[in-house]
């Protein structure tokens, strides 16, 4: 009972907030949207006890990622409505179809399987996803990945230093 | 009825479809940019789910990875937003089509 | 002795290399002398070789010099006997005289060095080709003389016109070879082996008379591009292009011999074939008439040294036609001497007169030139016939075997004749337009004798062409003796005395006819003689033109060549090659066109198309998983 609560709520505010970062014409309120789903998915992984995931999910995501966004926002002055004419030939009529053709498809698999298209869960639960057991995990089986996690960080932020500083050279037409 | 993995899977398919469609559909670079955001989670939720049905702690693995490298690519591709803004004083990708045949 | 006959060789083919290198360095007259050198050496290893053929004591010997692939008859194997023994002798003395006289000739001349490369490498291919001892060796020194040839008749290369007559000798040549390379192998189809002995021993076994006649005919085509036999015979006159001891050397004494000498070689085949024999006789006699018409219309005196030479060859041709090999091999013989002498001393009249070839203005030259004007006097009469100059003896011989053959050859014989008395008349105009009468060159013009390096050459040849015949009279008959161990198995037709001496008055007056008639005309006086050519204007023009021979080559032969080159050139090579390789280019020019547009620039529809090939693969893993 609890669950199908849980899920209910959990996934109405994200499909709305998704909507919300598609439709609206205001950037903010796409970023609005986008925080919405973030915290509801921070939400289902509490669910699927994975517990660490869930903060990380929360400050590093919604935390530094969409305070980012929303200064690059500010920065770039992007306040103004966007024309809603599509300038893209075919475009538009093609992601319908697209859209059609994977709705259709999907429909095809739960008319033939059902929600129950993954099968009933097993007995025992998944370890709990805390601290202990995914540091123990990452850094005794996946050590070199995590340590290249570091570097490419680095790589990140000295690159977006250089971009930002990146004058363009005055050139005479 | 028994909430199962398959609920949580076919939510995170649908968030990513709608993240799809809003990266064709929208022009703003930034919006663009957000619809990727969203695909990438509705990845996590993916994962997440189904390490928790096979019971290993594999999948939260892969969402730490895909977090971290979804942070860097933030950082930098927004710097790119704004490095091309400057030049360009537009946020709209289709005035950014000279490398066309 | 014989197993080191390739020294004969090695020695003109030494000297050709070393001048190549360091003919400028030696320079004139080092390198002259150098060449000179080499061939002497030849001739004279020759000679000492030669000695128990003389002696009547020698066997033919063959020499392996090198086995290259016995598989197909290609080895470098050498042949010692009396016939390959008196044409070496030939080519390395008249050759060696020449030698001598281009020093003097030839001097001045900025590639002096480099003439005496391309005529040490001549000899060295001549004699490649007379000591050879398969079919294969022989081809080589076929095609080397043909590029040495071709080399000093263009030796003057910035001239047009010798460029022009070294392209076309070396054509006319080719097409001849073109039997000569099927004859060669359809002996090898035949015999499994290309060596003489090999072949001429097996050949009554192995060969039909039709096989040996085709084999015949074709041979006889090479050897009529070689040496100039009717039709192939219109490279020679323009031949004279090239320096005059070239056009002594080459294209009197030695190169268009090797096609008379190829057929006496090949002896045993067309002793098999009297068809093809009769062929080559009626060439031979055909072509003589034909040239020496055409020698008494002409006005360079070279030009008339030309024609008479394919002449004097269509005798030999007579001669070998006829199974009469060794008159054959001794006019080839006299003829070099006193061909060579000809040609030499017109080159001393020329040197002497600064390069002036046109006899109506020569003349009067019989007291400034003494020595060239005597011994031109002796090859005159020498080539005319009459006793006991070499000629004679030579001449007549040709003339008796053709007549011992009776029935139709009595035709030839009669074209013999006549040839003798068109040949007394040439000849005698020749000497009395250059020499006698009043002289009619260029004001300031001073003609001397030539100096002594080249005068005596021309001494040696006149005692060679005036007694040179003795070597083989009726009464003696020391040549066919010595030429015996190669012609084994021919038998050699002996008229009796009592017709030979009938015959050989015919021909003398035959002769006498001709320089009687030539006296009367270029004696007299020039208005006559005006008066004589007005009244046959159109016949002289026409015959002068070599009845215009080349005009129809030019016409049947080169025209539709020429145009089938301009077609090939233009219109296949530029439309259809190019076009098609143009084409190519176009359809992937247009085919890159055509899919440009997919890029459009705009990063949404590249996301579309990910997204198509995502759902798209998608699906199919789907499919297959299900």
């Amino acid at each position: 009972m609890v669950d199908a609560v849980l899920f209910v709520i959990v996934a109405t505010t994200a499909v709305a907030g998704a909507l919300g970062v598609v439709m609206a014409r205001n950037p903010v309120y796409s970023a609005m949207g986008l925080l919405a789903t973030m915290f509801s998915l921070a939400v289902a992984y509490v669910v699927h006890l994975a517990h660490f995931v869930a903060f990380v999910q929360v400050i590093v995501y919604a935390g530094a990622v969409m305070t980012l966004f929303l200064f690059v926002i500010m920065l770039i002055g992007v306040d103004r409505s966007e024309d809603t004419s599509e300038s893209l030939p075919a475009q538009r009529l093609l992601v319908i179809l697209l859209t059609g053709l994977i709705a259709g498809i999907a429909g095809i698999l739960f008319f033939a399987v059902g929600f129950e298209w993954v099968g009933p869960d097993p007995a025992s639960l998944s370890p709990s996803g805390t601290i202990e057991a995914l540091s123990t995990e990452l850094f005794a089986g996946w050590l070199l990945p995590v340590l290249s996690t570091a570097l490419l960080l680095t790589i990140s932020a000295v690159g977006a230093l250089t971009l930002a500083y990146f004058r363009p050279t005055r050139r005479t037409p | 009825m028994i909430v199962t993995s398959g609920w949580y899977l076919t939510l995170a398919a649908v968030l990513f479809v709608i993240g799809a469609i809003g990266l064709l559909v929208r022009r703003n670079a930034l919006i663009m940019f957000m619809a990727i955001e969203l695909m990438l989670n509705a990845v996590n939720l993916t994962f997440v789910a189904a390490g928790h049905r096979i019971g290993t702690l594999d999948g939260q693995v892969a969402v730490f990875f895909v977090l971290v490298v979804a942070a860097a690519e933030v950082a930098v591709g927004l710097a790119i937003i704004v490095a091309v803004f400057r030049q360009r004083r537009t946020a709209s990708v289709d005035e950014l089509s000279d490398l066309r045949g | 002795m014989a197993e080191s006959i390739w020294i004969v060789i090695a020695a003109p083919l030494a000297g050709a290399v070393l001048l190549h290198f360091f003919g400028r360095w030696l320079g004139e007259p080092g390198s002259g002398w150098l060449a000179t050198l080499t061939v002497g050496v030849a001739f004279g290893f020759a000679f000492t070789a030669a000695i128990p053929f003389f002696q009547g004591t020698g066997e033919p010997q063959s020499v392996v010099l090198y086995s290259w692939m016995p598989a197909v008859g290609a080895t470098f194997e050498l042949l010692w006997d009396p016939l390959s023994a008196l044409m070496a002798l030939v080519v390395t003395g008249v050759g060696g005289l020449i030698h001598l006289f281009s020093i003097g000739y030839m001097h001045g001349d900025e590639r002096f060095g480099r003439f005496f490369t391309y005529l040490n490498l001549f000899v060295a291919s001549m004699l490649i080709l007379v000591l050879a001892d398969n079919f294969a060796v022989l081809f080589l020194g076929w095609e080397l003389v043909g590029l040495c040839s071709y080399l000093l008749i263009s030796f003057w290369f910035t001239r047009p016109a010798a460029a022009v007559a070294g392209k076309k000798a070396f054509v006319v040549n080719r097409i001849g070879d073109l039997g000569f390379v099927v004859a060669v192998m359809l002996i090898f189809a035949s015999f499994g082996t290309l060596s003489f002995s090999d072949v001429f021993a097996n050949a009554p076994d192995v060969l039909s008379a039709g096989g040996a006649a085709a084999i015949g005919v074709l041979l006889l085509l090479g050897a009529a591009g070689k040496s100039a036999q009717l039709p192939l015979h219109v490279w020679l006159p323009d031949a004279m292009e090239g320096p005059t001891p070239v056009s002594a050397l080459i294209h009197a004494a030695t190169m268009v011999t090797a096609g008379v000498y190829m057929i006496a070689r090949v002896s045993p085949i067309y002793e098999l074939a009297p068809t093809a024999s009769a062929v080559v006789a009626i060439v031979g006699a055909l072509t003589a008439l034909f040239a020496a018409t055409i020698a008494f219309t002409q006005t360079d005196i070279k030009r008339v040294l030309a024609f008479s030479t394919i002449s004097q060859l269509g005798y030999m041709f007579m001669a070998v036609g006829v199974a009469g090999y060794v008159a054959g091999a001794f006019h080839l013989m006299t003829h070099a001497f006193f061909k060579g002498l000809l040609f030499l001393g017109a080159g001393s009249v020329m040197h002497a007169l600064a390069g002036e070839q046109n006899m109506h203005r020569m003349g009067g030259l019989f007291r400034r030139m003494p020595v060239t004007a005597l011994t031109m006097a002796v090859a005159a009469l020498a080539i005319v016939g009459i006793p006991p100059l070499s000629g004679f003896w030579s001449k007549d011989d040709i003339l008796a075997v053709v007549f011992g053959q009776g029935d139709w050859y009595y035709l030839l014989w009669a074209l013999g004749i006549l040839t003798a008395t068109v040949t007394a008349f040439y000849m005698t105009r020749q000497y009395l337009l250059v020499f006698a009468g009043r002289p009619r060159w260029e004001e300031g013009a001073e003609p001397h004798e030539s100096p002594l390096v080249m005068t005596a050459p021309l001494v040696v040849l006149a005692v060679l062409a005036f007694f040179g015949g003795l070597v083989n009279t009726p009464f003696s008959p020391g040549l066919e003796h010595f030429l015996e161990p190669s012609f084994e198995g021919v038998t050699v037709s002996h008229p009796s005395t009592g017709t030979l001496v009938p015959l050989a008055i015919v021909v003398l007056l035959a002769e006498a006819v001709g320089v009687a008639a030539a006296a009367l005309v270029y004696l007299g006086p020039v208005a006559a003689r005006v008066r004589l050519l007005g009244r046959v204007r159109g016949a002289w023009e026409a015959i002068r033109a070599g009845y215009h021979i080349d005009e129809l080559y030019a016409a049947a032969v080169a025209s539709p060549g020429e145009q089938a080159a301009v077609w090939a050139a233009f219109a296949f090579d530029a439309r259809g090659v190019d076009g098609v390789v143009n084409g190519v280019a176009r359809v992937v020019g247009r085919l890159g066109a055509t899919v440009r547009p997919l890029q459009t620039g705009y990063v949404r529809n590249y996301a579309l198309g990910i997204a198509v090939g995502a759902t798209g693969l998608a699906v199919w893993l789907l499919a297959r998983g299900l």
